[in-house]
């Protein structure tokens, strides 16, 4: 009897937290759907008209295209940094090598409010005027974080075996690490990429504190949502989603390809 | 840095790991040069306004100033003004943190490891769940948000239904209420709870708990002595990455919440900066906040840390 309790119980809970996680994704794809006129609040028929013309509602495709825009520059910087980083902890020894330390893990520990808080605080001290460049300039920060954790994991994991008969081999420490190390680190790199657009994209409260009237998506939502959010919104949301969705199964059948090949190979 | 050491057994044992050791014949320079831009961008933009937040906190407002007009002193009676007006709405905060974080380890653990764990064998099903793990993070948080707003709408389907079954009183509300706001905290962070522990869980290896079974341990005790204990550093790593943004959180609040007995902290910083225009006040609740998760994570990581979190 207990066994068969245990045998149960975990698929029954995990499927009902699945069903939890993926009710509101399901709402919102569903009332992208919905002829809703202003207020997207209760069902009210059916309409192809918000996906043929998403950008139908005023500002939802300027705060999107801002949003795109402040993650892919944000990326590229968090990304560049944190890459660097990532490789000078793990490979190097210096001094001032424990407050760097400190330094990458403690944004992780201060809650966003406080980020965005303390930012704000250094520009207007500074007498910068809040938009887009203060905007970027907290994306970074950061995301950098997310960047250093995840590529340093990658870093730390390489046989350095590789490296070492690379040195064997006569090449020069350049040419060791644009031909091996830099190779074997890419899909770290682009994973970090990734986590650093999404917390980009999806970023509202650092955001709220930094961006004066620059809108971005999040931001647009976030007003909307007292008047009434357009199904355009939802089919931006929905549009997102789905694209996500089939980069990371790509990822996934690739992985899966070459994990065939290589057990093939073996 | 540590050099060989003799063990009790009068063997010489080398305590650094072999990272270290490899890493000590690349000194140099070329590592300072990595990571200062990196570093610079840290110390300008978190190191710096974090001090600038202290002293902010500290402000005063000249009698006869305008509104915004602050200067530079060190009146630490601030603190205990905002203190004093928010006491409630901080520790509400990790209240609702604390139940959340909670909430989502019990609903996240058997998520985790029905992926990890049982569906080890069945590697198409285990992709989709991981695939649909991951994916929230693609869709507006503050979208799905608001979609729990309208699911759980007064005039909305669930609602009227815990209604009719007599589960909640006809004039009830699901929303603008505590477990709205705590429900939408664990909501938002539960795979920040789950991908930590699914993480852990991938590497647990299987035949443990087979040889536990063998010697006559209930799956209770099994799960108790066996994957528990070596499932910890993940659930350590969830809790973290939960409760932190929990605590700091205002969005869930201000959309599934009310005026009256759902406030948290990150809604008072964020109106005392942009309505009442009291940055020293804001300042010192973030600074509070700040050092508040800083002490409590310490003290967590004491009792309960390993070593391998990152």
């Amino acid at each position: 009897m207990k066994q068969k309790l245990g045998r149960w119980l975990i698929p029954v809970v995990g499927g009902l937290a699945f069903v939890y996680l993926l009710v509101p994704i399901a709402y919102i794809f569903a009332f992208s759907f919905n002829d809703a006129g202003r207020t997207n609040l209760e069902w009210r028929g059916f309409t192809w008209d918000n996906w043929a013309n998403p950008c139908g509602a005023p500002a939802v495709c300027e705060s999107l295209a801002n949003s795109i825009q402040v993650g892919v520059v944000a990326t590229v910087f968090a990304t560049a940094l944190g890459t660097c980083i990532a490789i000078g902890l793990v490979r190097y020894r210096f001094r001032f090598r424990n407050l760097t330390d400190v330094l990458i893990i403690l944004p992780l520990a201060t809650p966003e409010v406080v980020l965005g808080a303390s930012l704000l605080a250094q520009f207007l001290n500074l007498g910068w005027e809040l938009g887009y460049g203060t905007i970027v300039i907290s994306h970074v920060v950061f995301c950098m974080s997310f960047v250093i954790v995840t590529v340093r994991a990658r870093v730390s994991s390489l046989d350095p075996r590789l490296e070492e008969a690379a040195a064997d081999l006569y090449a020069s420490p350049r040419t060791t690490f644009w031909k091996v190390t830099f190779p074997l680190l890419i899909p770290g790199i682009v994973a970090a990429a990734l986590l650093s657009f999404a917390m980009s994209f999806d970023d509202f409260i650092i955001t709220n504190f930094n961006s004066g009237n620059y809108q971005t998506f999040p931001k647009f939502i976030y007003v909307a949502a007292t008047r009434g959010i357009p199904a355009q919104a939802n089919v931006i949301g929905s549009a997102m989603f789905l694209l996500a969705l089939i980069v990371v199964i790509i990822g996934q059948v690739m992985a899966h390809r070459k994990r065939k090949a290589l057990e093939q190979a073996q | 840095m540590s050099s060989p050491v003799m063990t009790k057994e009068g063997k010489v044992r080398d305590l650094r790991s072999k990272e270290e050791i490899r890493a000590e014949r690349r000194k140099g320079r070329t590592g300072v040069y990595l990571v200062l831009p990196g570093l610079l961008v840290l110390v300008l933009f978190f190191a710096l306004p974090v001090v600038v937040l202290l002293a902010m906190s500290l402000y005063t407002r000249p009698p006869g100033a305008e509104i915004g007009q602050f200067v530079p002193a060190l009146q630490f009676s601030n603190y205990a003004t905002v203190l004093g007006a928010y006491w409630p709405e901080l520790m509400r905060s990790f209240g609702f943190a604390l139940i959340a974080t909670t909430l989502a380890l019990i609903i996240g653990y058997p998520m985790a490891y029905l992926v990890a764990v049982r569906l080890r064998e069945r590697k198409l099903l285990q992709g989709i769940l991981l695939v649909l793990l991951i994916a929230p993070f693609f869709s507006s948080f503050i979208l799905r948000t608001q979609s729990w707003k309208q699911i759980l709408a007064d005039e909305g389907f669930v609602a009227q239904t815990l209604k009719a079954v007599g589960l909640l009183a006809s004039d009830g509300h699901l929303t603008a209420t505590a477990f709205a706001v705590v429900a939408g905290l664990t909501y938002n962070f539960l795979p920040f709870m789950v991908l930590p522990i699914y993480a852990n869980l991938e590497r647990l290896d299987t035949r443990l708990l087979e040889a536990a079974g063998d010697l006559y341990a209930s799956p209770l005790t099994t799960f108790r002595k066996v994957t528990l204990p070596l499932s910890a550093p993940g659930v350590f790593a969830g809790t973290l990455l939960t409760f932190i943004p929990a605590a700091g959180d205002y969005v869930n609040a201000a959309l599934l919440g009310n005026n009256r007995n759902t406030t948290m902290i990150g809604q008072v910083i964020d109106s005392r900066f942009f309505r009442v225009i009291d940055y020293p006040g804001a300042a010192a609740l973030s600074f509070v906040l700040m050092v508040s998760i800083l002490i409590l994570v310490t003290v967590y990581i004491r009792k309960f840390g390993t070593k391998d979190l990152m």
